[in-house]
């Protein structure tokens, strides 16, 4: 077969264009990212010290550490956890083991597929209109209601993709022992993909771990120490939001040292989530 | 070689149809309460076997409506709260730049145009830079470098946007403004039809900075997406193309890129979701600043960040409310954005049959 030479130079110029652009949006993409993370480890290990974790946040030209803010993430972190991950593995797993074509299943896959992606301060001003407006103040709870708000579309989709993972033949080999359907689910559908609902519950952490516009308008902040969840309450992403947002150079610092924490601790869950996936297969 | 690689691909085309086939039927919903269920022997254990059963199917279904409820709260508190503002500007509040708290009138173009503005200079730059990516991780990087670098976009994903935000402001934003935007302001900023976007004083805050930094939160985003769905075209498909003759190009763009439409549309309407509702990058960058501007060098605002900056030092009802009202309109958008993504989904993956997960 004869080879038209045009034709050929055109081919083999746009395959070397295709791959040279290639390269450059991978370098393009490597260049910001990079840049991101040296000056994420550069000025957050700057500020980085004991002092963090043993006082609070200071007045500005004070000494001073981000212990309320560390305190108060966690424990908002924990009760949007512990409200969180049982609505959504219940909610998953009547998607995966009950609902089947049901329009009550299939509004809701839909549904959860939208709130999957909504925007997060809209969840903060539906928090606001539903607990801190009837209770007149900010408070934890507020944030933490918003944080599982947040949390719970994650854990419906991974339960119920976990759980349709499970094979049927467990299932039935369960059944035909005369199992009742419940404790096939408990004992035999849960068992099986535990690593993956738990890989949920950990992602689902790391995404409300840095979340700043849902707790604007439900936690606030606080500038003292506190643990009373109802009241206002300090947290890395609004103490970081103000004090990048002020003049004051030692509260940058300890943004960026906030900032440092929080990108460890993300990491460190996906980290942890990648193991589990990887231990199971 | 090539050869026989082109002869026997067919075959092995077809075998990979008809394994593939079976698969939705083995995914499907178990049906583990059609099955028999042996008698059971005495009354009490029926009584907790079927009791039991039917205490937690109702348990879960609760849970259901629970997640149901959510977003029929969140439209109903927003309608709730943004009634007063509805009831006093009606439909003017979509068209209206007007955002004054001295008079007490409110209209949400600004914001809404700032919103789809930084959001569609995202995408213009996100897209094509993940697309390139996505083909780098699955058709050009060696082995070796695959794992890592597809490891290092997916947590990169997963890095809370406050903190490229920061990144943003005290590092991208300065640098733009010295350098690069007097340079963009001197060259494009003179060009016939689109000088006027980009002219203006370089402050380095304004829509473009702000659609860059969103740009750059969303590319870890699109490319994991799209290289998951480059990774699914089976090996065959591929090899087949090769040993006709294809160029590296060629198979992406005539084999990879229509196996993966769905998935590629997918992700990319995901990524513009994110793009829309992301508050706190543009809140720190945009400027907010009530005006509407044809260059995108000067400051804006978004909804996101209006309600960020403003919400908790509004006073009066006029004002609380139409903020509200503005976080409807967000939800509104983003709400018909995903929900078309997904209709798009559903149909495009009904046509291609069995072939896409």
């Amino acid at each position: 077969m004869a080879i038209d030479p045009k034709r050929y130079h055109i081919r083999r110029f746009l395959n070397g264009l295709s791959i040279t652009l290639s390269f450059l949006a991978m370098a393009f993409g490597i260049f910001w990212l990079g840049w991101i993370l040296f000056t994420l480890l550069d000025l957050g290990f700057a500020g980085l010290g004991t002092h963090l974790f043993t006082e609070s946040t200071p007045p500005p030209g004070e000494m001073g550490g981000l212990l309320n803010a560390i305190v108060g993430s966690l424990l908002m972190t924990g009760a949007a956890t512990l409200i969180g991950t049982p609505v959504g593995v219940l909610a998953g797993t009547y998607l995966a083991e009950f609902g089947g074509t049901r329009w009550l299943a299939s509004v809701t896959r839909f549904i959860n597929d939208i709130l999957l992606s909504a925007p997060s301060i809209v969840v903060g001003l539906f928090v606001y209109a539903l607990v801190v407006a009837p209770m007149g103040h900010f408070s934890g709870w507020a944030g933490a209601i918003a944080l599982a708000v947040i949390m719970i579309p994650v854990v419906v989709r991974t339960t119920e993709n976990m759980l349709r993972l499970v094979p049927n033949s467990l299932r039935e080999a369960a059944a035909a022992l005369g199992a009742p359907q419940w404790k096939v689910i408990i004992m035999v559908a849960y068992k099986a993909s535990l690593g993956g609902i738990l890989t949920g519950v950990l992602l689902a952490i790391a995404r409300i771990a840095g979340e700043t516009a849902p707790l604007l308008f439900t936690a606030l902040n606080n500038q003292f120490f506190s643990t009373n969840l109802n009241a206002p309450l300090a947290n890395l992403p609004v103490v970081m939001f103000q004090f990048a947002m002020s003049p004051y150079e030692d509260w940058h610092e300890l943004a960026w040292a906030g900032a440092l924490l929080i990108t460890l601790g993300v990491l460190g869950l996906n980290i942890i989530a990648r193991f589990i996936i990887h231990k199971r297969t | 070689m090539q050869a026989r690689g082109a002869r026997n691909a067919p075959s092995l085309v077809v075998a990979n149809m008809i394994q593939t086939q079976p698969m939705p039927e083995r995914s499907e919903p178990p049906s583990v309460s059609e099955a028999p269920t042996p008698q059971a022997p005495d009354k009490a254990a029926r009584f907790t076997h079927r009791y039991g059963d039917l205490a937690f199917r109702e348990l879960t279904r609760f849970f259901t409506v629970v997640v149901l409820l959510i977003l029929v709260g969140i439209i109903g508190s927003l309608l709730h709260g943004g009634w007063p503002a509805l009831k006093e500007f009606g439909a003017g509040f979509l068209t209206s730049s007007e955002w004054n708290p001295v008079t007490d009138e409110y209209g949400a173009l600004v914001p809404m145009v700032g919103t789809l503005v930084t959001s569609i200079i995202a995408m213009l730059i996100a897209v094509p830079v993940s697309f390139g990516i996505a083909m780098f991780l699955t058709q050009l990087a060696p082995g070796w470098l695959k794992r890592p670098l597809g490891i290092t976009v997916e947590l990169l994903a997963a890095i809370p946007s406050i903190i490229y935000v920061m990144w943003g402001l005290f590092i991208l934003a300065p640098v733009l403004a010295e350098h690069v935007y007097p340079w963009l302001a001197d060259t494009l900023g003179q060009a016939a039809v689109i000088g006027p976007l980009f002219d203006g004083p370089p402050l380095g805050i304004g829509m473009l900075t702000a659609g860059l930094i969103l740009a750059i939160m969303v590319i870890p985003f699109i490319s994991a997406v799209m290289r998951d769905v480059f990774e699914v075209v089976p090996a065959v498909l591929q090899e087949s193309a090769y040993g006709l003759g294809a160029t590296r190009w060629e198979v992406v763009w005539n084999i990879v890129f229509p196996y993966t439409r769905v998935g590629v549309i997918g992700g990319v309407l995901l990524g513009l979701g994110r793009a829309l509702g992301e508050t706190m990058a543009v809140t720190f960058v945009i400027g907010n600043a009530h005006q509407l501007h044809a260059s995108l060098l000067m400051p804006g605002n978004t909804i996101s960040s209006t309600l960020a900056n403003e919400f908790t030092e509004a006073v009066g009802e006029t004002y609380t409310s139409s903020l509200i009202l503005l976080g409807l309109v967000l939800f509104l958008i983003t709400f018909v954005v995903l929900a078309i993504s997904k209709i798009i989904l559903a149909r495009l993956e009904k046509r291609a049959g069995s072939r896409m997960a």
